[in-house]
């Protein structure tokens, strides 16, 4: 699989979480996503983008651009060295997150994307990955 | 390790090689001269022994996953993906390598016909490169295939998903057939798009043609409804048959939006909800 | 500090969305809405996001709160122009927006608007069908 693009951006503020989303958005588009797969991801984005900052006491997002030979991809790493979630199975359960204003939002951000890989350990950090392809 | 002689092979015999592996795929007997004329399959296998012989001198005859191999990955990438077109079947395609083995084989026991041990050697090194290339080649004639029939998919999505205009602000989708999650992807889109462009309040989902409804199709049009209401336009969902209806209840689906038995009392309902009336003329008017 | 411009028409508070919105800047439209509310004792808010590309969780939980504390100070609001990218991406993420009412555009919003303001009685809670 080649990786035809690679970048790394800080996440520490709510202007990084807007960065974060312009700058998927602009890969996205460059990927040749369609509109509404470029929505989703960029809204998963800013879903996780906003976990790192609020959740994780800040951090980074590696962007991956792909090509599997017969799809393009893009890839997000979001990795923060945070107190970690300590029930991953909870945080990934919907009811966790919808209306009541609490919540990481992980059930739903899921479903916006094709693959979507967590790893979490409490006092060590979180690693979020999550790819869509088009 | 001594070096191979596969590359020295290939480039001091070249040309009878082309000749006779041409031959070769020529003579076989799957081979599709209804589909190729023989002028390309002479230039297609022209190319790849050049890009072969250059790529073999890399010294490296079995990793062909490695930058000098990626001319002949290239070739062989666009020669699958033109034969997918040309509707040759994988084996057709793959036959292009393997009918390179015989007319090679036989060059290197010419060679070695005094060598036994090296000689078995090379029909071995021989044998696992000309192998992987075969399979790489038809991998890359399942990728184009899969690429050709999603293409065709989508056509055929498009096609038959119309989102019609039933009146001032009312729009209808008359789904038919089975509701797959990129048949409701299609559908949600065209629906949702449509409703900004005609300024439609109400949208009439019709289901009478869709066999059946499980809990993902239901889950679909569930979704679909949500998103319509989002945007401000309300949902009615139509034609549901009694068996349609015995097995939500059964599933314990529950669609949260007005459902009517038939297209023509959603529409009714949709012209009463959107403060609109037909009114029908009286018989006796003769002026009026 | 930046902020969003509010609009006063006659009794209903208008806001257009234009710019992609740090999470600082949301709180403070959501703040400020709820002073002008206050102070103009509007009886309508409508709020235009038909410029906005991306409504993740935080903005949708932003409209959640302004639909909830307008109602609290004895008005409605309405959303109007979400796009159906952003409606197609809210139903899968699970954001249902219950308690928001929406319309299609501003004209349609002020209609519901209007509609309610004059007979709040006949008006179910949050606008949609209940069939």
């Amino acid at each position: 699989m080649a990786l035809t693009k690679d970048d790394t951006i800080p996440v520490h503020s709510s202007e990084d979480i807007v960065w974060v989303r312009q700058t998927v958005r602009t890969w996205a588009v460059e990927l040749g996503f369609g509109l509404v797969d470029q929505t989703k991801l960029v809204t998963a984005a800013s879903e996780l983008a906003r976990n790192t900052v609020d959740y994780g006491g800040g951090g980074t997002v590696q962007l991956e651009a792909l090509n599997n030979g017969v799809h393009r991809g893009l890839r997000l790493t979001f990795e923060d060295h945070g107190p970690g979630i300590p029930d991953v199975e909870l945080a990934l359960h919907d009811g966790y997150t919808t209306g009541s204003g609490l919540g990481l939002g992980l059930g739903g951000t899921k479903r916006l994307v094709n693959e979507f890989e967590i790893e979490s350990r409490p006092g060590e950090g979180t690693r979020v990955c999550i790819t869509r392809w088009k | 390790m001594a070096k191979s002689r596969i590359p020295s092979i290939l480039y001091a015999y070249e040309e009878e090689l082309l000749e006779e592996w041409i031959r070769e795929q020529l003579a076989s007997d799957i081979w599709r001269g209804d589909l190729l004329p023989e002028s390309e399959l002479r230039r297609q296998s022209s190319e790849f022994l050049g890009a072969l012989r250059q790529a073999a001198e890399s010294d490296n005859l079995t990793d062909i996953m490695t930058p000098q191999w990626s001319e002949v990955r290239e070739i062989l990438t666009d020669l699958s993906r033109s034969r997918v077109q040309q509707g040759f079947a994988p084996w057709e395609t793959a036959t292009f390598i393997f009918s390179l083995k015989q007319p090679l084989f036989t060059r290197l026991r010419q060679e070695l016909e005094q060598d036994a041990d090296t000689l078995a050697n090379e029909y071995w090194a021989a044998t696992v490169l000309l192998d992987e290339l075969g399979l790489f080649t038809t991998e890359a004639y399942q990728k184009s295939r899969e690429a050709v029939i999603a293409r065709q998919q989508q056509e055929l999505l498009e096609l038959s998903t119309p989102v019609v205009k039933l009146w001032d602000g009312i729009l209808a989708v008359p789904l038919i057939g089975t509701l797959d999650s990129a048949r409701t992807q299609l559908v949600m889109e065209s629906l949702l798009q449509r409703i900004i462009d005609t300024e439609a309040t109400i949208a009439i989902i019709d289901i009478t043609g869709v066999p059946t409804v499980d809990t993902l199709v239901a889950q679909h049009l569930i979704k679909t409804v949500a998103a319509a209401r989002l945007m401000g336009a309300d949902c009615i969902v139509s034609g549901i048959r009694p068996q349609i209806a015995q097995t939500m209840v059964q599933l314990g689906v529950d669609l949260d939006v007005t459902t009517k038995a038939s297209l023509a009392e959603a529409l009714r309902l949709a012209l009463q909800r959107s403060d609109q009336t037909i009114i029908r003329k009286s018989r006796d008017a003769a002026g009026g | 500090m930046e902020s969003i411009p509010i609009l006063k028409m006659g009794d209903v508070l208008l806001v257009t969305i234009q710019v992609d919105m740090h999470d600082r800047l949301a709180i403070t439209l959501q703040e400020d809405l709820t002073d002008r509310i206050a102070s103009t004792s509007a009886q309508g808010v409508l709020i235009d996001i038909s410029a906005l590309e991306v409504v993740d969780s935080f903005i949708g939980r932003m409209l959640g709160n302004i639909a909830a504390m307008s109602r609290v100070l004895d008005a409605e609001t309405v959303v109007v122009g979400m796009r159906p990218a952003v409606a197609i991406t809210l139903v899968e993420l699970g954001l249902s927006l219950r308690g928001v009412r929406t319309a299609l555009n501003v004209d349609k919003g002020m209609d519901l608007l209007r509609a309610s303001l004059r007979s709040p009685a006949e008006e179910s809670a949050d606008g949609t069908d209940e069939g």
